[in-house]
């Protein structure tokens, strides 16, 4: 590790905690129904589409109406979905299919709608040899703002039901959804597309190039609306690449200085809505005890992968080759990654993405060391509260505190309560189901596929890494992720219109049931928690009340999480990574 | 709101917001950056006299086809090539073929495997057998990790400085051209990191290989 290779996190970090409380506290106008300076631009559209949509606004909902809007907008969104790339041909007519590639089988278009309705963006298929442009922009760009959008509306419900003083409503889950599109993601979204062209990542609607190299040598280039999608995959914190190798492809992710753009559109939103949680319960210090919690745990995620690629890995080392660094090369581990990030850059970013239930790659992460696999591993593992998914890392980690408090409570022997509203055995009931259906689900799913013949046949890596694959296969989707160890497969000949390609099915539809039943029945618990805080009295803090916005609940906030996480999957990950960084040994 | 109310309302959202984001936002994005970024925007295409040679930021393969008899050799449907020995040569890739921009993948290789193992063992090899003769003091302990781990997208523009000083070697004897002017060359087509702190220097073999061919008249 170098000083130069710690500097860009660092900047990375400061920039970060410059824009939350800004971000954050726009973000808190925007939900507290305040004016803000964009409605002047958008305000006229954004009546018109409640008009359109035939609903009033102004009516705020209870935590099961708001849920049932919620669950039926993802309904319907499913739906438009599959039929949308099911029907790729059809929408030729739009000239924007100019390589006239099928639809992928049903199996696997199941596995990506569901992946991109729940904010995961797992990819089986490989983006330029399957979708059309259309398909990528009024499909998959469409769900990047939407999945996002209902992750902020669900962290901004708790928040609601947390503040709330008197009757149970949450708020209106459409006007939630409309805002946070209009005055949230698209502003940033359209700054960002415009950023990443002006440093070369592509925006067109041609043909695919055809050249002829300097020896003669032809070939095609694969190219597309890339910025437009590229610009909210990384804000809204979805991952999903316009092409198989994702952000490691120079069309997504050009040179050094988009390489550290993008992770800070990652973390902007899920960073800042600590602040506008802080704004909100009228206390910014509890927004930043949440920072806090979050920002050590990544530094310390950073630390680990950076270490672990610089040493290399025993396959280089048994072929004979120095890893150490020299002038001129960086050494490390260089398999699977891009010479223009190097290791430092190469962490940072997929620190970044796994932390935030992005699941965007600019590197191989079947070819990372065995530790540096563990780390977004645990990143996964620990329910994506390091900053998280945008909105759901929030509500996830409040969960985290109310079990907290709860624990922190009972060794001392005080009431358990958050923000002077008592946490009674219903909330704690809650919020504990709501944090262990994802660990249940994947490591479930795990012994399934790796025990049954139908999921061995996904596997590419022999040894241990074969399980590893499998595991973070599983993980990744039920924390809703998206990031994989790709060598595991659930689309057999990934070309689109290669005759005798197909899905697997059980790969497939596993990956499905992860995905929307880790997405959705968390939803419902924090909803229900939300309304369930949102009917009590706030009583005044006294001298037995457990401060919530100092460094020792930091501590137990971060204790509780890594208590849970080591918990559930030491047992698994003992068979993956830990494994492989105990031994030289090849397999 | 009734459950019926609620999936109308529903369905119009989705209608909504598929025009808004999946057709006019790409559209807005689209039509600025190709009036303002246009050279970006279409993938830094690079023209001789017209024709399409590649993109400024995608690495290609710069080998030829190995003839046997006067026909082009071929295995599993792609031709057999070999590194042109005039031309720096890019990372290894795992795409198929080589380089191939139109189906990116990663070599997915894992790290304790013996797979992984040959295939780097592979790569020094060919390193080796392409360099050695013109740099003797070259080993298996001093080949560059860029030049031996296949990269990330199959497609890498860039090789690390150190991979272009050895290669260097190679280019001054084939091409008999002075070492200070190729040495010159890589410093002028070494970018990064951006600002000074994002991400690693590298080497633009693309563009690296065309002023080599500039210099020389386009040879």
């Amino acid at each position: 590790m170098t000083f130069d290779g710690w500097i860009q996190l660092i900047v990375l970090l400061a920039v970060v905690i410059a824009i939350t409380p800004l971000l954050g506290g726009y973000m808190a106008r925007v939900y507290s129904g305040d004016r803000v300076r964009l409605e002047r631009l958008f305000g006229g559209f954004e009546r018109g589409i409640y008009r359109v949509i035939r609903t009033d606004v102004k009516r705020t909902q209870d935590w099961k109406s708001y849920a049932a809007s919620l669950l039926l907008f993802s309904l319907a969104g499913w739906l438009l979905l599959y039929l949308l790339l099911r029907t790729q041909t059809l929408w030729n007519f739009t000239g924007l299919n100019p390589e006239h590639f099928k639809s992928a089988p049903w199996n696997v278009t199941f596995n990506t709608v569901t992946s991109f309705l729940t904010n995961t963006n797992w990819q089986y298929y490989s983006g330029e040899t399957t979708m059309s442009y259309f398909s990528q922009m009024a499909g998959l760009t469409v769900q990047n703002f939407a999945s996002a959008a209902v992750g902020i509306c669900v962290a901004v419900a708790l928040i609601r039901g947390i503040v709330g003083r008197n009757g149970k409503g949450l708020g209106n889950f459409w006007q939630d959804l409309v805002r946070t599109i209009l005055y949230v993601l698209l502003p940033i979204a359209v700054f960002g597309a415009l950023v990443l062209v002006s440093q070369g990542v592509i925006q067109t609607f041609g043909h695919y190039l055809s050249f002829t190299g300097l020896t003669g040598l032809g070939g095609h280039i694969a190219v597309g609306p890339v910025a437009s999608q590229e610009a909210i995959k990384n804000l809204g914190t979805n991952g999903g690449g316009f092409f198989n190798t994702n952000a490691a492809h120079p069309f997504e992710n050009p040179n050094g200085f988009t390489n550290w753009f993008e992770p800070l559109l990652i973390l902007a939103i899920p960073a800042s809505l600590t602040a506008t949680y802080g704004k909100m319960v009228g206390s910014r210090r509890q927004g930043w005890a949440l920072f806090g919690a979050m920002a050590v745990m990544f530094v310390v995620g950073f630390a680990v992968l950076y270490a672990a690629e610089t040493h290399g890995t025993p396959a280089q080392h048994a072929a004979g080759l120095h890893t150490a660094a020299v002038h001129g090369s960086t050494g490390g581990n260089m398999e699977g990654k891009e010479q223009r990030f190097g290791i430092a850059g190469t962490a940072m970013f997929n620190e970044s993405s796994t932390a935030t239930s992005t699941g965007a790659v600019d590197a191989a992460f079947d070819s990372l060391t065995g530790l540096g696999g563990a780390v977004p591993m645990a990143n996964l593992g620990t329910g994506e509260v390091i900053f998280g998914g945008v909105g759901s890392g929030l509500y996830v980690m409040l969960l985290y505190a109310l079990l907290a408090v709860f624990l922190g409570g009972l060794m001392v022997g005080r009431t358990p309560e958050l923000l002077g509203k008592k946490i009674e055995a219903r909330e704690i009931k809650l919020a504990s189901l709501g944090i262990l259906v994802t660990p249940l689900t994947a490591l479930a799913s795990t012994a399934l596929a790796i025990a049954d013949h139908a999921g061995r046949v996904s596997i590419f890596n022999s040894g241990p890494q074969g399980f590893s694959e499998t595991f973070y296969a599983y993980l990744s989707q039920s924390n809703n992720n998206g990031s994989a160890f790709a060598g595991y497969t659930g689309y057999d000949g990934t070309v689109g219109n290669l005759a005798g390609s197909h899905g697997i099915t059980f790969a497939d539809l596993l990956g499905s049931l992860d995905l929307a039943f880790a997405r959705y029945v968390p939803i419902l618990f924090v909803l229900a928690v939300a309304g369930s805080l949102a009917g009590k009295r706030v009583a005044p803090a006294g001298l037995g009340t457990m401060r919530t916005d100092n460094p020792t609940f930091v501590v137990l906030l971060i204790g509780v999480i890594i208590l849970v996480g080591a918990l559930t999957f030491f047992p698994a990950l003992l068979l993956g990574p830990i494994a492989q960084s105990l031994t030289g040994h090849l397999f | 709101m009734s459950i019926s109310r609620n999936a109308i309302t529903a369905g119009l959202v989705m209608i909504v917001l598929t025009l808004l984001l999946g057709i006019a936002y790409p559209l807005a994005i689209t039509g600025i950056s190709q009036v303002v970024f246009p050279g970006n925007a279409n993938g830094q295409q690079i023209k001789i006299a017209g024709k399409v040679v590649g993109s400024k930021i995608i690495g290609q393969d710069f080998a030829t086809p190995v003839y046997k008899n006067g026909k082009a050799q071929m295995e599993a449907g792609e031709p057999v090539t070999k590194p042109d020995p005039r031309y720096f040569q890019s990372r290894p890739s795992a795409t198929v073929p080589a380089d191939n921009a139109a189906g990116t993948t990663f070599s997915n290789l894992g790290p304790n495997n013996k797979t992984t193992e040959a295939e780097i063992a592979a790569n020094i090899q060919a390193y080796l057998q392409l360099n050695k003769p013109y740099d003797p003091g070259l080993t298996k302990a001093t080949v560059p990790v860029d030049a031996a781990d296949s990269s990330a997208s199959g497609v890498d523009p860039d090789i690390s400085p150190a991979n272009a000083w050895i290669q260097a070697h190679r280019i001054v004897a084939v091409r008999h051209i002075r070492l200070s002017e190729v040495m010159g060359l890589i410093t002028k087509y070494t970018t990064g990191p951006s600002l000074g702190i994002f991400g690693e220097a590298s080497v633009n073999v693309l563009e690296l290989n065309l002023a080599l061919n500039d210099i020389q008249g386009g040879r």
